[in-house]
């Protein structure tokens, strides 16, 4: 062992890290990195931003630029030698607004509607918002006590004094509302039982259940429109022919019981089998063991595709439109032939003010579905470790 | 272990034997699912006989005695039968469904890519797509294509006139219409006898390459089976193909091939509202191969092309195909919302007109739903074959 030497040298303090390399920080560097990094790169880059330009100002002109924003009448947004080129007509939209959300709706019976609104709303979000109080007094009101007070509410009892409006006043964003909820309201508890059903050991219940699901996965939603609204008045007698809303709901909570029960019929596959067994050890019969060992963990696990089948109904509610029902789609297009408004951008306008409502909308719930789904893989991986 | 099997031996007997109560069950629920039919079909049997509406297939024979737009077999309103028109109609949902798939599989798949570049401006507009298709319901796709941008082209007067003699207006677009001469059919043989010869050739490379390890270049020998053979023999023969220019006359066109506004509507909004699902798969299907197989072809010395023709696809595909068949699938049913804008397809034709003329719902929506119970039903049959023969065999 040699002594030490006096020159030698020992850090005790970890040096002062450098800065990373000026082509990889800041802004430069990120574009260098994300957008630069190859010639086919800088090429792909170049694509993206031509089809940019060529893209957004038009719209963005057309949408709020060149927007005609208040007029009394077509006047205001046909071509003009001062507006050669007229941008989307908002005037149109705000003289029909109240069409769109209400339909033939009795305009002094409206805040019936505002109220079913408000009422739904608080459902939806008692039920979305996972730590909501209570959250099993929620289901209750949505799936039992709010049926049951939209139907008084919308369609009337005159004991209550609320006076009766039938069904093909109804139209516009309540009438999609309407149609949605239903399907959703609908389609859950229905979508449960054939999922069950499907899985079930009793050949009979199996082999119904596959049928109904398979053939109404088989065949266009139209045709099951076309079949609740002509064939069923044809299958009950004459006198207890249901309403032609009532028909198409029908065929639309049928439609969507067969998507849900495959969505989850995949959630109960995921439930491993110790679960079941579990259960089953300590004596549940089969139906205690379904409702509170199973369907809660598998729902929560399918949560996000029960989600998706919401949002495929809630386009799919425009369908109603072919069998002659006012959906906020089909009042759009009722309006944008009213000739007082007739222009080259009215129909435009009306598209884009639909195409916005549904984006809205449904981005919503696709936004919603991919934070449950991040906040369940976060407690799997959790649990996992 | 001995106490636990006992336990399990000594479970309590039911108070009634389960096999009894299982079979009541059944019987029952036949019981109600059988008597709600009949009843069904009671109630529809009095409320048509009360209506005067005729039963059985007989109307299939009858003369339709209405026009349809778009015909690809030959028909007429005086002479044709309803059931020609059946088959008018279901070639037409056959042929935009068919179109539609190509056209969405291959955008789908450029979009879907494009959604993995590492590139971000490429993949945050890719995911823009996506995002803004997928959320806006496919009717009103549909009828902004029709109504606010095909019903607004130029009127007849004021054609857009295309390179090689074509026209675009409001009233669709017009194409030279290929005139095959009857030596065209020397052509199709030649391109058949090509094909055969190029994966005969294929299957000799691979074979070869298996048992010796060679490699043998054979892509430019197989494009000029394919492609040259057929060449050849269309000039042998004399250019057996000429073109129906259209004619613009004063109040319509006449001669070469025109593509109605509502099959361009209905063909474009189909195509870009399924790719944008299409999309979706395939990028799911290519984040399904772990890094890992990259790493270890990139290991074994493959260069980036081969690793992805050899590795990476194969392995994507097999995640790809299935719910890439299923949006085929949904891209046929929605061609049945070609009813909004008049396209003539199978609901249109035979769901809509036919049922209003003969008023026969039961049979009518019977043999509608039966066609696409059918397409699905044996496209599902397919898919569990070839599931089952790319499942990973383990060990």
């Amino acid at each position: 062992m040699a002594a030490m030497s006096p020159a030698q040298f020992l850090r005790k303090t970890p040096a002062a890290s450098l800065p990373p390399p000026s082509s990889r920080a800041g802004v430069f560097g990120w574009v260098r990195v994300n957008l630069l990094s190859s010639p086919l790169n800088i090429a792909l880059t170049l694509i993206a931003i031509l089809f940019i330009a060529w893209i957004v100002p038009p719209v963005v002109r057309f949408l709020l630029i060149d927007a005609t924003w208040s007029g009394a009448d077509r006047e205001a947004c046909i071509p003009s030698p001062a507006r050669p080129n007229p941008g989307a007509c908002w005037a149109f939209v705000r003289v029909w607004s109240s069409y769109f959300v209400y339909g033939f709706y009795p305009a002094g019976q409206r805040w019936r509607v505002d109220l079913f609104f408000a009422a739904l709303a608080l459902g939806i979000g008692w039920l979305l918002w996972l730590r909501a109080p209570r959250r099993d007094i929620g289901a209750v009101y949505f799936f039992i006590v709010l049926p049951v007070l939209s139907l008084i509410l919308l369609g009337g009892l005159p004991l209550l004094g609320l006076a009766y409006v039938p069904t093909n006043l109804w139209g516009g964003i309540l009438v999609t509302i309407v149609v949605a909820t239903i399907g959703m309201v609908c389609s859950l508890p229905l979508g449960i039982l054939l999922a069950l059903g499907r899985r079930s050991r009793i050949p009979v219940v199996r082999w119904l259940s596959i049928m109904f699901i398979e053939f109404v996965r088989g065949v266009p939603l139209i045709t099951v429109l076309f079949m609740a609204s002509v064939m069923l008045p044809l299958f009950v007698p004459e006198p207890l022919a249901p309403d032609k809303l009532v028909r198409a709901l029908i065929g639309v909570a049928m439609f969507a019981s067969a998507y849900m029960a495959e969505v989850v019929r995949g959630g109960l596959v995921a439930i491993p089998r110790g679960q079941y067994e579990a259960a089953q050890a300590l004596g549940l019969s089969f139906w205690r063991m379904t409702a509170l060992i199973i369907l809660p963990q598998a729902l929560r696990v399918t949560l996000p595709n029960i989600v998706n089948v919401f949002i495929a109904l809630f386009k799919d509610t425009t369908l109603v439109f072919i069998v002659g029902i006012f959906d906020f789609l089909r009042t759009v297009e009722v309006a944008r032939g009213d000739q007082k408004w007739a222009s080259p951008v009215t129909s435009l306008t009306g598209y884009a003010f639909a195409a916005m409502f549904y984006f809205v909308c449904c981005y919503a719930m696709s936004r919603y579905a991919q934070r449950v789904e991040a906040r369940l893989a976060r407690r799997s991986a959790y649990k996992g470790r | 272990m001995a106490d636990i099997a006992r336990a399990d031996m000594a479970r309590p007997r039911p108070r009634f034997s389960r096999g009894f109560a299982n079979l009541a069950l059944q019987a029952a629920l036949l019981f109600v699912v059988v008597g709600l039919a009949v009843a069904a079909a009671h109630n529809a049997a009095q409320n048509l006989a009360r209506a005067n509406i005729a039963h059985g297939f007989g109307f299939w024979n009858n003369t339709a005695g209405f026009d349809i737009s778009q015909t690809l077999i030959d028909y007429s309103s005086s002479t044709s039968t309803f059931g020609r028109a059946f088959w008018v109609g279901l070639l037409n949902t056959l042929l935009v469904a068919g179109i539609g798939c190509v056209l969405a599989t291959v955008l789908g798949f450029i979009i879907g890519i494009a959604r993995l570049s590492r590139n971000w401006l490429v993949s945050r507009l890719a995911g823009g797509y996506v995002e803004l298709i997928r959320n806006i319901p496919l009717l009103l796709q549909i009828l902004f294509w029709y109504n606010a941008v095909l019903k607004s082209l130029p009127e007849l007067r004021g054609s857009v006139a295309l390179p090689f003699g074509g026209f675009l207006n409001n009233r669709g677009l017009f194409l030279p219409r290929p005139v095959f001469a009857p030596d065209f059919g020397a052509v199709v043989i030649a391109f058949a006898i090509g094909l055969i010869a190029a994966i005969g050739l294929y299957l000799w490379a691979r074979r070869r390459q298996e048992r010796t390890g060679e490699q043998v270049h054979i892509l430019w020998m197989m494009l000029t089976a394919i492609f040259g053979l057929p060449l050849l023999v269309f000039i042998v023969a004399g250019r057996p193909l000429s073109f129906g220019i259209p004619d613009m006359g004063r109040f319509n066109i006449r001669g070469g091939l025109e593509i109605l506004p509502e099959f361009a509507a209905l063909l474009l909004a189909l195509t870009i509202y399924t790719a944008a699902f299409i999309a979706e798969v395939v990028r799911a299907g290519v984040l399904s191969v772990s890094t890992g197989q990259t790493e270890a072809a990139q290991a074994l010395g493959l260069r980036s092309g081969t690793i992805l023709r050899l590795v990476v696809v194969p392995q994507a595909m097999r995640v790809i195909i299935p719910p890439l068949t299923s949006q085929y699938l949904n891209l046929t049913k929605n061609s049945s919302l070609a009813v909004v804008i008049g396209y003539p397809d199978l609901v249109q034709v035979f769901a809509g007109t036919v049922l209003n003329i003969t008023g026969q719902a039961v049979e009518v929506i019977a043999i509608t739903m039966a066609v696409y119970l059918a397409i699905s039903l044996v496209t599902s049959l397919a898919m569990n074959l070839y599931g089952r023969s790319v499942a990973i065999v383990e060990r």
